[in-house]
């Protein structure tokens, strides 16, 4: 099974036009990839598929404008790769 | 259906927490028709989508019991299959696909007499109501079509 970063990175490379080899660990995925908030829907909706889970962006976004949250949290793609297994970990643990 | 007012859906045949099956009466006149064709009148494509879409944005209303407003945000896989010509009787359809945070997928389409006219694959963003006039009207014309009285499909 490939990582949660892999997977991640290829959902993102399928559904947008940013090539697969320029989304790194570091990637921002707003300001490098220049990912924009449509886009973003459709790879929630590929990864929310993908992984069986329900990423709450409504949630992340609120805590980022809100600065309860630094946007790296959730947009840096290796931090992204970590909240998708922590919720994926979250709904095995709640069966 | 009042096209120039974009009132599609007259009435909800069956709603659930999935699916809304609903009619939509295509007027003998309009004056959308006398662009879309002079001579050859035909309800435009992009007001089928929003056709579907409004079917797709009630569906979402009686699931959240109009917490939050549906506003269309992608159109996928559209195909038109069929002329719709004034004074047909549309049955239109909804089916919620995905239920995700802050938006709605899902499989849309219109057909007449159970033959396939249209269909697409609908994203929806769900939004806090922006103003209080738009929650109401929007209640007005979900009362105006039965959305609440609808039996179960």
């Amino acid at each position: 099974m490939a990582s949660a970063f892999d997977r991640i990175a290829d959902i993102i490379a399928e559904t947008s036009d940013v090539p697969r080899e320029t989304i790194l660990p570091d990637s921002h995925v707003i300001e490098d990839l220049g990912i924009d908030s449509l886009d973003f829907l459709d790879i929630v909706f590929a990864i929310d598929k993908d992984f069986g889970i329900k990423v709450p962006v409504e949630t992340w976004t609120q805590e980022v404008n809100s600065g309860q949250a630094p946007a790296e949290q959730y947009f840096v793609m290796k931090n992204l790769a970590t909240r998708i297994e922590e919720l994926v970990a979250a709904k095995a643990a709640n069966g | 259906m009042r096209l120039e007012y974009f009132q599609m859906i007259d009435r909800v045949l069956a709603v659930g927490p999935e699916s809304i099956e609903a009619e939509a009466l295509v007027p003998a006149a309009s004056p959308v028709f006398e662009g879309h064709f002079p001579g050859y009148p035909l309800v435009p494509g992009v007001l089928l989508v929003e056709t579907m879409a409004q079917a797709a944005g009630y569906l979402l209303l009686y699931r959240q019991d109009f917490a939050r407003m549906p506003f269309l945000a992608a159109v996928k896989e559209a195909k038109f299959r069929n002329f719709v010509p004034p004074e047909t009787r549309l049955e239109v359809s909804a089916r919620l696909a995905h239920d995700g945070s802050g938006y709605a997928v899902l499989r849309t389409g219109v057909a007449r007499g159970g033959q396939r006219l249209c269909d697409a694959e609908l994203t929806l963003r769900t939004l806090p109501f922006p103003t209080p006039e738009l929650e109401a009207a929007m209640r007005a014309q979900a009362e105006r079509i039965g959305l609440a009285a609808a039996p179960r499909p």
